[in-house]
C-alpha cells in the first residue's frame, strides 16, 4: 500500500512521520502540495497521485489542505484525516458546533457579527473573555478581555484591520485552569496518550513556551475525548482540554497534531501510530471499493 | 526526500553563520539558524542550499 505524505514545510512532525513509514517497510511517497497544480476540470488524478492508497493530510495551511483533501476524496483516494474532519477542525465555531451537538462538554461561546454584534456578544458572555480568530493555530491572535474598553479595541481592530473572517467574532469564557491544559491524543477511536502544558501564561501552548509533562489517562478523559474525536468524524485528532471548576471542557479538536515534544515524555509512538492508522484507512477504502465491486 | 547520512554544510542567508545538517534534510525541511534564529527552508539537499523560510500565515496551524 503507498502512502502519500502531503505536506508543505517538512517540520520535525513530517520527518518523524517519513522515518516511522520507512521503519514499518511502508511505501511513503513525499508530495509537496504546494507545488502541485491540479486539474480540476478532469477526473484524471495528477501524476503525484497515481498509485497512491491513502493521502496522510500534513498540510500546514487549513485553507489549502482543505481543498486538496476536497480535490483528492473527488478523485477516490482516501485521505486520513478526512476532508470533513479537517473542515470540522479547522474552524472553531463549526468544532464548537459539532461538539455541543454530540454532547460534548465545551467552554460557554457566542459569535457576533461585526463591531457592535461583537462587542455584545462578549459582553452577553461576561468578563474576562477569550476572543478566537475563526481559524488559526499555536495561540496566535487570541486575546483575553478583562473588560468593556478592551473588547471594544480588539473588535474595532479585528473588523478594521482583518480579513472579512474577523467580522465574525468568536468568544469564548475564559476558564480558570490551573495553569496548565491536558493535550489527548486519539488515533483510530483510542485515546493513545496524554501530556500537559503548563505555563505561567494563560496560553498554555508549546508554540508559546508552554513545558510538556506526560499526563496518565483516566478512563474519564478518555471516554470524553473519544466522545470529542467521535463529533468531529474520528481520525486522528489531538483534543485541548482544560479542568474547570465543572469539570472536564473541550477546548479545540487538531486535525494535523504536532507531537514533536509529546514522544518523549509519553514514551508513544505517535507518528508509527499516525502511519498504521492511515494504512488501515487506506485498506478500509479499498476492501469498501472491492464490495462495491463485487469482489468480496 | 532522501535518507543517506552525511553532512551537509551551507550559509545562513541572513548571517552568514554557517549552518551543518545533522543528517541529510528533506527538500522543504526548516533548520533554524544556531546564530540569528531565523528559520530556513532547504530548497536543494545536496549541495544544501537554503533560503529563508516563508512568513507564518494566519491560517497555518494543527
Amino acid at each position: 500500500m503507498r502512502l502519500g505524505l502531503l505536506h508543505s514545510r517538512v517540520r520535525p512532525e513530517e520527518r518523524m512521520i517519513f522515518e516511522a513509514a520507512r521503519n514499518l517497510g511502508v511505501d511513503v511517497v513525499p508530495i509537496h502540495v504546494d507545488s502541485l497544480v491540479l486539474d480540476v476540470s478532469s477526473t484524471d488524478r495528477h501524476e503525484a497521485f497515481r498509485g497512491v492508497d491513502v493521502a496522510l493530510d500534513r498540510c500546514l495551511s487549513h485553507s489549502r489542505g482543505s481543498a486538496l483533501l476536497r480535490v483528492l476524496e473527488t478523485w477516490g483516494i482516501p485521505c486520513c484525516n478526512s476532508w470533513s474532519v479537517r473542515e470540522l477542525c479547522g474552524d472553531k465555531l463549526a468544532t464548537n458546533l459539532a461538539l455541543a451537538a454530540a454532547g460534548v462538554p465545551v467552554p460557554h461561546a457566542r459569535i457576533g457579527f461585526g463591531e457592535e454584534g461583537g462587542l455584545a456578544a462578549i459582553e452577553d458572555l461576561g468578563y474576562p473573555a477569550v476572543i478566537k480568530p475563526l481559524v488559526g493555530s499555536w495561540g496566535r491572535l487570541l486575546a483575553r478581555v478583562n473588560d468593556r474598553d478592551a473588547a471594544e479595541a480588539i473588535v474595532e481592530h479585528k473588523v478594521g484591520l482583518g480579513s472579512t473572517s474577523h467580522g465574525v467574532v468568536f468568544a469564548q469564557e475564559h476558564v480558570e485552569k490551573g495553569g496548565r491544559d491536558l493535550r489527548v491524543f486519539v488515533i483510530g477511536g483510542e485515546a493513545v496518550c496524554a501530556i500537559e502544558r503548563k505555563s505561567e501564561h494563560w496560553v498554555t501552548n508549546t508554540a508559546r513556551g508552554a513545558s510538556v509533562a506526560v499526563h496518565c489517562v483516566g478512563s474519564e478523559l478518555a471516554n470524553l475525548c473519544t466522545s470529542a474525536a467521535r463529533a468531529v468524524g474520528g481520525g486522528a485528532v489531538a483534543i485541548d482540554v482544560f479542568e474547570s471548576a465543572r469539570g472536564l471542557l473541550v477546548n479545540e479538536v487538531n486535525a494535523t497534531m504536532e507531537f514533536r515534544n509529546s514522544v518523549a515524555p509519553t514514551g508513544v509512538d505517535i507518528p508509527g501510530l499516525l502511519v498504521q492508522h492511515a494504512l488501515e484507512v487506506g485498506r478500509a477504502a479499498r476492501n469498501v471499493a472491492l464490495v462495491a465491486g463485487g469482489a468480496l | 526526500m532522501t535518507t543517506e547520512t552525511k553532512t551537509l554544510k551551507a550559509a545562513c542567508p541572513e548571517c552568514d553563520a554557517e549552518i551543518v545538517a545533522a543528517e541529510t534534510p528533506f527538500v522543504h525541511e526548516i533548520l533554524p539558524c544556531p546564530e540569528c534564529g531565523l528559520e530556513l527552508e532547504v530548497v536543494v539537499a545536496d549541495p544544501l542550499q537554503l533560503l529563508p523560510a516563508p512568513e507564518v500565515e494566519e491560517d497555518w496551524g494543527e
